[in-house]
């Protein structure tokens, strides 16, 4: 009886925390397909605003996903060679080169973005250009790429499988390819969908670096807000709830996967 | 695969040291010669300098300026392992998880750019060689302890190495297996003929395999020999105490006869000294009636072990002395015993320093 009380409470309380975080998801949502949001749901249903951020924010939304997939591409050819080397070499200088990569996670992202600004105003062209965007992307995600590469490589006795591989003649170039990446895969699976999630929902930084002709997903949200009618902003978080999704779903069922093994 | 012996490359290795990056002395300068087709095996406690001196020899590890390592009169030292043409089993074995039992065997070969009919047909020798038949698609993961070491020894071999180098290659498995593994893989590497550079911490394993023996202390070479030379004339008290089991005797010498609290010894060989530290096997002494020996003791206790009984004697020695008698006499403790030890079974070593 005591066990079974003590059991409903738990539960009531879990459903408390969880709906407080999910009912102002579902209003905001909500919000997004509504007639008119002051006269309630009574006012209809419509997608009409679904399509007005579509015809607003398309060009916002493919380059989000343009820059995710450019810092992703980033982050694997230099994340993955770099966790290799840095754990195979050891020692100190790896220590402290890990230390500055991982650096980042530390700095406010706008400690970050202001460097970068003071560095590269010069650069006209690049300042305006996407690429500053993903620069910025990169510097913050690397340390995730780095990290999740970088534990799978403890955890399966790389450099002895490198060893194994070298005795059989195998170059360097070879061993990577064969032996490295695939059992690596794990963690450079992880650290991908780490990169991609958080360039696609990053904020403080992107917010510092775009210009109002290169804008992502987060700041073409809160531009929505900014300036456009609640409907259209929720209607903006629809959308962006419907991008990111998966992509939390597809890297929780990862984790538990891997915990399973 | 031909039974002659003698394949492979020589290997010297010339005043190799090695000294860490973190200043930890691992390896003496040593200077060392290994004939074609021999196998040699590092023998020593863990700490002992025999894994970097493979690890040198494989080139996975650079010696200190100065060290020349030479293959059939080629100075290898600074050629990277990838392009010494070397077999190598490891410790941990380092299969590749990613890959099946056949891709693993014929890894190397796929890398000298052998076709796939070339490679399964050398795959499929070598599975038949190591008795793993029916592993061949397996992945690593599936294998036991003994299989994944056999894979691993049919990859090292698989490329035809110049050198195969194993270190400590049964220490992960059970005792059991270790045994049965042992006589197997001393079959396969007689029968291979190859160059072989085997490390150890194990003597018997050590015994039974090599041609020689390289016992190795704190980094340094303490003695190399054959397995019998190793055995019955170690060169100091570390070689004779970690060889086997050795009774270990301070007395001073008189007219060639040790002088012993339980009686006279007579040794063989320069007995000039005036003191001597002596080794003496539990298996060179034998038993007989206290009445009429020259040394005789006070039976302590008495281990039966099957195959023969231990009997530590006091009274004989200064210290206790180890007796291996034959199952089938009869002594009980605290009986009184002659022992009858023959002056070419004590063995003389230099004073401890």
């Amino acid at each position: 009886m005591r066990y079974r009380l003590i059991f409903t409470g738990q539960l009531l309380f879990t459903l408390m925390v969880a709906a407080f975080l999910v009912v102002p998801a579902m209003l905001s949502i909500s919000a997004g397909v509504t007639v008119n949001y002051f006269r309630g749901i009574s006012s209809g249903v419509t997608l009409q605003w679904v399509f007005q951020v579509w015809d607003l924010y398309a060009g916002t939304i493919l380059l989000s996903f343009v820059i995710a997939a450019a810092t992703l591409a980033v982050t694997l050819v230099v994340g993955v060679p770099s966790a290799y080397a840095l754990h195979v070499r050891g020692g100190r200088l790896s220590r402290v080169v890990e230390e500055i990569i991982t650096l980042p996670l530390a700095i406010p992202g706008l400690a970050i973005a202001l460097g970068l600004l003071f560095t590269y105003q010069g650069f006209g062209g690049f300042r305006r250009s996407w690429l500053f965007i993903l620069s910025g992307h990169v510097i913050f995600t690397m340390p995730f790429m780095v990290r999740s590469v970088m534990a799978v490589f403890g955890s399966v006795d790389i450099k002895t499988l490198d060893e194994g591989a070298a005795s059989l003649g195998a170059s360097p170039w070879r061993r990577f390819r064969d032996v490295i990446v695939p059992n690596a895969a794990p963690g450079i699976l992880a650290g991908s969908l780490m990169v991609v999630t958080l360039s696609l929902g990053e904020f403080n930084l992107t917010w510092m670096l775009h210009t109002p002709l290169t804008k992502t997903l987060p700041i073409g949200l809160a531009d929505s807000y900014a300036s456009m009618r609640l409907e259209v902003a929720s209607a903006y978080t629809l959308v962006f709830f419907v991008m990111i999704i998966p992509l939390l779903i597809a890297m929780q069922m990862f984790a538990d996967r891997e915990q399973r093994r | 695969m031909s039974a002659a012996a003698g394949h492979g490359a020589s290997v010297r290795i010339e005043a190799c040291g090695k000294t860490f990056a973190d200043g930890t002395r691992a390896l003496e300068p040593a200077t060392l010669d290994i004939a074609r087709g021999e196998t040699l095996v590092l023998l020593g406690p863990s700490g002992c300098g025999k894994t970097t001196m493979l690890r040198i020899i494989a080139g996975l590890e650079l010696p200190d300026p100065g060290g020349r390592v030479w293959f059939d009169g080629r100075d290898m030292t600074s050629v990277p392992i990838e392009r010494r043409n070397v077999g190598m089993v490891f410790q941990s074995y380092a299969l590749f998880p990613n890959m099946s039992v056949a891709d693993n065997i014929g890894y190397g070969l796929k890398i000298r750019g052998l076709s796939s009919q070339e490679r399964a047909a050398r795959v499929a020798e070598l599975v038949a060689l190591t008795n793993i038949g029916g592993l061949e698609h397996r992945r690593i993961e599936q294998l036991s302890g003994g299989q994944r070491q056999r894979v691993a020894l049919a990859r090292a071999v698989a490329i035809r190495p110049g050198i195969l180098l194993l270190d400590e290659p049964l220490t992960a498995l059970d005792a059991a297996l270790r045994d049965r593994l042992r006589g197997e893989l001393n079959r396969l590497l007689r029968a291979l003929g190859i160059t072989t550079i085997y490390v150890t911490h194990d003597q018997a394993e050590a015994m039974e395999l090599g041609d020689r023996i390289v016992v190795m202390q704190k980094g340094a070479i303490a003695q190399v020999g054959t397995p019998r030379e190793i055995y019955f004339a170690p060169g100091n008290r570390f070689v004779a105490e970690f060889i086997g089991a050795a009774n270990i005797i301070e007395a001073p010498l008189q007219h060639g006869h040790l002088v012993l609290p339980g009686g006279r010894q007579p040794v063989g060989g320069d007995a000039s000294l005036a003191a001597a530290v002596a080794m003496i096997r539990p298996e060179a002494i034998r038993v007989v009636a206290a009445a009429d020996a020259a040394l005789s003791g006070t039976v302590d206790s008495v281990s039966f072990i099957g195959d023969r009984q231990r009997l530590v004697v006091s009274a004989a020695s200064d210290k206790f002395l180890n007796v291996d008698a034959p199952n089938t006499i009869e002594v009980r403790a605290g009986e009184r015993i002659g022992l009858s030890i023959a002056p070419d079974a004590v063995r003389l070593l230099p004073p401890a320093n």
